[in-house]
């Protein structure tokens, strides 16, 4: 009977989802312009399932402080409290509000990690794009540099890195930055490859455009669609990375709060059968899975691609 | 070769088929009716979006992927195939009937030796062993007159000519002796000389053994060698259907007449440049090369104002090649090219923004030539913006002015995307980009090679229009000599990177040439359905058949 009662609430869950999805939708058009509007209207459901996730995470992130019941950093009970109406998820293995901690650190972990996967696509496109224009000994020489630094595992460069340079914030953004630069340089200069021989590209060039707008808006408007499916990837990716640093203790430093190293605090509960500790990485799941509907949903618009 | 009264092997009636576009069905062949005898060839002929391969590909019981075919009948040998199982489709296809694509080099899986490819539809259709099919094979080759028939089978597809991968194409669908075979474009990728030789082949084999076949072409003079019958489609609808020599005599329809009468466009003969003038354009004694092969050798030819110079030979002779040295893309080895008189620097990187500007390109593909994500407003302000330093309302104004230049009209156009503009608009965009520099100078790589033959008219008329009103030197490559009597005034002819022969257009077309010029001029289709048989015979290649 377990197995048919997960599957009744698998179901629930789907359809809920996709009711929400459906109701943020005809919502967000409704209140759009019109320009807007038409475009939301094309959005699958599970993209705007996936819209209307990303908005909460960002509602919950911006407003951490009024959300939250208690601060992100008080001990406010005795460890390991069960959930009650006080504490609606508990408390931690110092005995911090779970539920508060869980707000926060959307605030920490979701904006670490889209300042680093943006770090990491400015760097890595523009010169993956710089690359494939100019090509020759310039391309060469940053190809090889990648190479050379794709060729350390990156978890274990991570850890190094941050070993050799000490565990801060700024260290951490800096070091995920430059190693997930290098993927987005690889795809980057591969997409471009293809562009620069395109005739158009000939033709700007013989019209004696400078290598600036050359790449702004001959080829990187075209390189687009790859680059934002790459980018929902990556930012998933960089995430995770986030998340299993601050698990091995290297990333997020206590006391700030954040989804990895809670899932790690608090790992001890799982053997009690209880719950708690899955919910950072629920959230974590939930997010990754939407910004991916919507990369997929942006892909599909992009490169004209039919079902 | 002209009997009607054999048996009825294919009848479509009412053919509908419907296309998917934009979430609604749209019609693309609006109730045609093919009839086809035993041994009987029809040509089909009609501009791109007429529906000429849709109804190609009908006669096999197929549609393409987000096609459908909603209406009519199609009655193969007493088969219905839009009722019949898929199974009795698939046993029909390359047994019964079979299918020659346009581009033998993308139709052939790179992977599999040719003879490999050849066997497999017999063995699959067990009409025969593959022993049995690979001797068949040879003695295809042979009548194909392929060279080295015993060993070419035994090639990959990337270590044969485009002509001869279109005849071992040809051989494959014959190889079940299916009863219909459906040529879908086969020579439009080749060169006139090549196209010669596929034309026979695939006539004489036809022939020997009796088949019926569809023959898609966009190329009336192509059809009027091969078909017993032309059957003339506009945008899914018949417009007329007879034998080959009424239809070439007596067309009854406007649009048929219009289509004969394209090839008639010449424009007028120019009056002799003065010695004295100094031309705008010269290349002087210019050797080029692609590492260290010469893909140039020694070239020389001038350019002078309001004046066509038509660039003319078979792929890979080095027409393409000398723009890009032209426009500085390909430094030459040796020899140098002079603008009004001064040389120009090698490489485009250090000339001037003026040099640059005096010298424009119109593309062959104006699909890859235009950015995509650029609106037309940008694509063609940023010349305007970028070397007369234009802005604002003045930049919008000479916008508009190009955008009515090249007869699209300027409101509906203005702020659109390449994408939603039909091949021949796109192309005029071209125009209207290189226009927008305001040069003296344009290079037009085959701009109508990829066009329909009214659209590549029309496009071909602005350009002589514009030349007069602005003065402009053009040098116009192509390989095809219809182009180049139409309007060029001085034609260079190349062959593998050597000037073969130069001189003004009414000398060109008149005896005595080059052998190789000779060549190509009597390549070139004529209208006339003996011109083939005949042309043979004066060549004495006709195959005792």
């Amino acid at each position: 009977m377990g197995f048919l009662t997960g599957l009744f609430w698998f179901v629930v869950v789907i359809i809920a989802s996709m009711a929400a999805g459906w109701m943020f939708r005809a919502a967000a058009v409704g209140i759009s312009p019109r320009g807007v509007a038409k475009e939301l209207k094309t959005a699958p459901l599970t993209a705007s399932f996936g819209m209307l996730m990303i908005l909460i995470y960002i509602v919950v992130a911006v407003f951490a402080p009024l959300i939250a019941p208690f601060s992100e950093t008080a001990i406010v009970g005795r460890e390991y409290q069960p959930w009650d109406s006080v504490h609606l998820l508990g408390t931690d293995n110092l005995g911090r509000d779970m539920l508060s901690r869980l707000i926060y650190a959307a605030r920490n972990t979701v904006g670490i990690a889209f300042v680093t996967t943006a770090l990491a696509f400015g760097v890595g496109s523009i010169l993956g794009l710089l690359a494939a224009t100019v090509g020759g000994w310039l391309d060469q020489i940053l190809s090889r540099t990648v190479d050379v630094l794709m060729a350390i595992p990156a978890l274990i460069f991570a850890l190094l890195l941050l070993t050799i340079f000490g565990t801060s914030v700024i260290n951490m953004i800096l070091v995920i930055a430059l190693i997930d630069s290098t993927r987005v340089f690889r795809l980057a200069r591969a997409v471009a490859m293809n562009i620069v021989v395109m005739d158009y590209v000939e033709a700007a060039k013989l019209r004696g455009e400078g290598l600036w707008r050359l790449i702004t808006r001959e080829i990187l408007p075209n390189a687009m669609a790859p680059l934002v499916a790459e980018f929902g990837l990556r930012f998933c990716f960089v995430f995770l990375t986030i998340s299993a640093l601050s698990f091995l203790g290297l990333g997020m430093q206590p006391p700030t709060a954040d989804w990895g190293s809670m899932v790690k605090d608090n790992a001890t509960l799982i053997s009690f059968g209880d719950i708690t500790p899955l919910l950072p990485a629920g959230a974590i799941a939930l997010l990754t899975v939407s910004v991916n509907f919507v990369v997929d949903w942006q892909l599909q618009r992009a490169s004209g691609l039919k079902e | 070769m002209t009997e009607t009264k054999k048996d009825v092997l294919l009848t479509m009636k009412g053919l509908r088929i419907e296309g998917r576009a934009d979430e609604e069905w749209l019609e693309i062949v609006k109730g045609v009716d093919v009839t086809l005898h035993k041994g009987e060839v029809l040509g089909l002929i009609g501009e791109s979006g007429a529906g000429k391969s849709t109804i190609g590909l009908a006669a096999m019981g197929f549609a393409r992927d987000g096609c459908r075919i909603s209406g009519g009948e199609i009655m193969f040998d007493g088969i219905d195939l839009r009722t019949a199982s898929e199974a009795t489709k698939r046993d029909l296809r390359g047994k019964r009937i079979a299918y020659v694509a346009q581009s033998a080099a993308a139709s052939f899986n790179p992977a599999h030796k040719l003879i490999e490819q050849y066997s497999e539809a017999p063995v699959q259709h067990h009409v025969m062993g593959r022993s049995e099919a690979e001797k068949d094979a040879v003695d295809l080759y042979r009548r194909m007159q392929l060279p080295n028939p015993e060993e070419i089978g035994f090639r990959y597809p990337h270590q044969v000519s485009g002509g001869q991968l279109q005849r071992a194409m040809t051989a494959m669908a014959m190889a079940c002796r299916p009863d219909l075979i459906i040529f879908d474009e086969p020579t439009t990728a080749l060169d006139v000389t090549t196209q010669i030789e596929v034309l026979a082949a695939i006539r004489d084999i036809v022939e020997q053994f009796d088949t019926a076949a569809i023959y898609i072409t966009h190329d009336l003079a192509v059809v009027a060698q091969m078909a017993d019958k032309i059957k003339v489609l506009l945008k899914g609808e018949e417009v007329e259907e007879a034998d080959t020599r009424t239809m070439l005599d007596h067309p009854t329809q406007d649009y048929t007449k219009s289509l004969w009468a394209v090839r008639s466009y010449a424009r007028a003969e120019q009056p002799p440049v003065e010695a004295s003038a100094t031309p705008v354009v010269s290349v002087r004694n210019v050797t080029a090369a692609y590492g260290t092969l010469d893909v140039l050798k020694d070239i020389s030819f001038d350019i002078h104002a309001r004046r066509t110079v038509a660039v003319v030979g078979e792929s890979g002779s080095g027409k393409s090649t000398t723009a890009r040295v032209i426009t500085g893309l390909l430094p030459p080895r040796r020899g140098e090219v002079l603008f009004n008189g001064e040389v120009l620097p090698p490489d485009y990187r250090n000339r001037t923004r003026d040099q640059l500007r005096q010298a424009q390109m119109i593309y062959q593909m104006a699909d890859t030539a235009l950015n995509p994500k650029l609106r037309l407003r940008d694509l063609i302000g940023r010349p305007a913006q970028m070397y007369l330093g234009l802005q604002g309302k003045q930049l919008d104004d000479r916008i508009r002015d190009l955008l009515s230049l090249i007869e699209l009209e300027p409101d509906d156009y203005i702020d659109r995307l390449p994408s939603e503009l039909s091949g021949g608009q796109k192309q005029r965009i071209g125009i209207a980009r290189a226009l927008a520099a305001e040069p003296q100078f344009i290079i037009c790589d085959e701009v109508t090679s990829a066009l329909d033959q009214l659209v590549a008219e029309g496009i071909l008329k602005l350009l002589d229009k514009i030349q007069g009103e602005f003065d402009l030197a053009y040098m116009f490559i192509t390989h095809d000599l219809a182009t180049v009597k139409a309007i060029a005034d001085e034609v260079v002819v190349m062959k593998e990177g050597v000037v073969v022969e130069k001189g003004p257009k009414s000398e060109m077309f008149q005896p005595p040439h080059d052998p190789y010029t000779e060549l190509l001029l009597s390549s070139v289709p004529e209208m006339d359905p003996d011109w083939l048989t005949e042309l043979l015979q004066s060549r004495g290649a006709l195959p005792a058949a």
